[in-house]
């Protein structure tokens, strides 16, 4: 799978990471080549062979919903860059 | 006694010399710490907590004089840096944590602590434990402690728990935590002369690891002995109702299993292993690793694992699509980096941008686009499909035998810059272990012998699930046929 430029600079703005134009060509072309790599897969049939997400239990544990923490905001904004007021701040995004 | 006698002691002989009050656990503490100071030219630690240390043993002490010692009261660990602990700088070898004091403790490294055990520092790692050779840290590589002795070019310790693994065999921590998503513990294990194990998927909990492939991230010990990691297992091990996906079995006293005899065991080694390109000399270990379970009693079986060779791809496709949706999460809004943008978009773009080193960036973008519209089912339901093959192997294989040997690696410790800069050719080093991860079943590497160059070989035995004890029993013997007893070229207090 050969991904062009204007490709990769899609995914990068579905994985939100700037990229300049210099950078684009160069990682098409690493990009490919992994892409390359992977779809060996394709030579193998897999119909009707189930996905599998995980080695765990197929069935989650339940829990009560209940609250089990809390009270503890200004721990968790401790970590913040910008909060003002008890909040985490970030640029205006409604006029 | 002194500090370099202090420092050859195993983790299993430490404990017993601070039950017997031969020494206190401060003593061991300072001099593990002097040895942290002295190993920094590895820059296997990226946080030292030298005082954190010392408080911890005046502790440790207390109870030890009290009579009322913990299973690993007085132990200095080091801790892989992707483990949150609280108050203690948590990186996980990337810029976009920048300055990030966790809240919380993780599960596992609070069990450590609530085993007595003493913590030494936070270790270097591949960014967000993607790598395999400890080069792509924000905060620089780690050397091997080993080097080759004809060229003496610093080499890597393998990775991403390249730190763990190179601050206990350099004799700058009894024992270390890892995590393996590929081969993150074994390889580096079998890089730097240690023993390693990937538990069982669900035996460790993940919480509070900062996650890079749920479905196959697995915390696990390091340390110089299989004593010495099964010790440390039993710590780090247990249920965690946090952990969603942490296994509510028990925890069996894996050092007091130990020592039995593998009579009759069959060792299962598959054929698909022997891979084009693999040094001569690392199928030889394999055949005398064979000779040695032979000789202890076990049966080897041929066995095949058919899927083996789409392992790797398989494996590429789910952990990058799972690490583009985990790290989906720094956005410099919470936590970490922040760079300043004129809108909320731009200030994402621009933080991810400057936060994440080359190869993350590489990963995630890859993991966007296989997850995205289109191409879901193409690569990662087709992915996923393959991992069901994957793990159906083992399960048939496991029908047959008690446990599967193969190498660790296909190579021993590389200098850097000596692959060429293709990130194929550098995934190629996890293609012993990632079966492993894809089927939950746990792994170990020991360390078996040295490579013509004079730099350590691993070899690995894979388990059912939940045999852990098989694993590390059969691990002890080939421990004991192969005496192990080299040192690396650089050990803290000079070696003795």
């Amino acid at each position: 799978m050969a991904l062009d430029k204007a490709t990769v600079a899609h995914i990068a703005s579905l994985a939100r990471i700037k990229l300049s134009d210099a950078e684009l060509e160069p990682l098409a072309i690493e990009l490919s080549h992994i892409l390359d790599w992977v779809e060996q897969l394709n030579e193998f049939d897999t119909t009707g062979v189930p996905p599998m997400a995980s080695a765990a239990a197929a069935s989650l544990p339940m829990r009560d919903d209940a609250m089990t923490d809390g009270g503890c905001r200004d721990t968790i904004i401790g970590n913040a860059p910008r909060a003002a007021r008890g909040f985490f701040t970030v640029p205006k995004v409604v006029e | 006694m002194s500090d370099p006698a202090l420092l050859a002691l195993d983790l299993a002989e430490a404990r017993d010399g601070l039950t017997r009050r031969l020494f206190s656990a401060r003593e061991l503490a300072a001099a593990y710490n002097d040895a942290v100071a002295e190993a920094e030219p590895l820059n296997a630690y990226i946080t030292p907590t030298p005082e954190r240390a010392l408080a911890m043993a005046d502790a440790s002490d207390g109870r030890l004089a009290r009579g009322e010692a913990l299973p690993l009261d007085g132990i200095p660990v080091a801790v892989k840096d992707l483990y949150c602990t609280k108050g203690v700088l948590t990186t996980a070898g990337s810029h976009i944590l920048h300055g990030f004091c966790p809240p919380y403790e993780s599960t596992v490294t609070e069990k450590l602590w609530q085993s007595g055990a003493v913590m030494l520092g936070k270790t270097n790692l591949d960014e967000f434990a993607m790598g395999s050779s400890n080069t792509t840290s924000w905060y620089g590589p780690v050397e091997n402690p080993w080097r080759r002795p004809a060229d003496n070019r610093p080499l890597v310790p393998g990775g991403s728990s390249g730190g763990s693994a190179a601050a206990v065999a350099a004799r700058a921590a009894l024992a270390a935590t890892g995590t393996d998503t590929g081969g993150s513990i074994r390889q580096p294990a079998s890089f730097c002369g240690i023993v390693g194990l990937k538990p069982t998927y669900g035996r460790c909990s993940r919480w509070g690891v900062v996650a890079y492939a749920s479905s196959l991230d697995h915390p696990g010990p390091m340390g110089r002995t299989v004593r010495d990691v099964a010790i440390t297992l039993g710590a780090m091990a247990g249920h965690d109702p946090r952990d969603s996906t942490s296994a509510p079995v028990p925890v069996p006293n894996f050092e007091a299993m130990l020592g039995d005899n593998i009579e009759g065991l069959r060792i299962g080694i598959p054929r698909e292993y022997c891979v084009a390109g693999m040094p001569s000399e690392i199928e030889a270990l394999w055949q005398q690793g064979v000779e040695w379970l032979r000789s202890a009693g076990a049966e080897p079986v041929e066995i095949s694992l058919p899927m083996t060779k789409y392992a790797l791809p398989a494996y590429y496709i789910i952990a990058l699509a799972e690490a583009s949706s985990n790290l989906a999460r720094y956005d410099g809004v919470r936590f970490g980096l922040r760079v300043e943008g004129d809108s909320l978009a731009e200030m994402y773009e621009l933080t991810r941008a400057a936060g994440f080193g080359a190869e993350v960036r590489r990963r995630v973008l890859i993991g966007t686009y296989v997850l995205s519209a289109g191409y879901y089912d193409a690569y990662y339901l087709k992915a996923q499909r393959v991992r069901t093959l994957i793990a159906r192997d083992f399960a048939s294989a496991f029908e047959r035998v008690d446990c599967i040997l193969t190498p660790t690696a296909p190579s021993a410790a590389f200098a850097i810059g000596e692959k060429s800069g293709d990130p194929i050719e550098m995934y190629l080093n996890d293609v012993f272990t990632v079966p492993a991860n894809l089927a939950g079943v746990p792994a170990a590497s020991v360390p078996a012998g040295l490579s013509g160059d004079g730099l350590p070989l691993g070899l690995q035995i894979i388990g059912r699930a939940f045999d852990e004890a098989t694993v590390l029993r059969v691990a002890e013997i080939l421990e004991r046929a192969a005496s192990f007893r080299h040192l690396p070229g650089f050990v803290a207090g000079g070696g003795s």
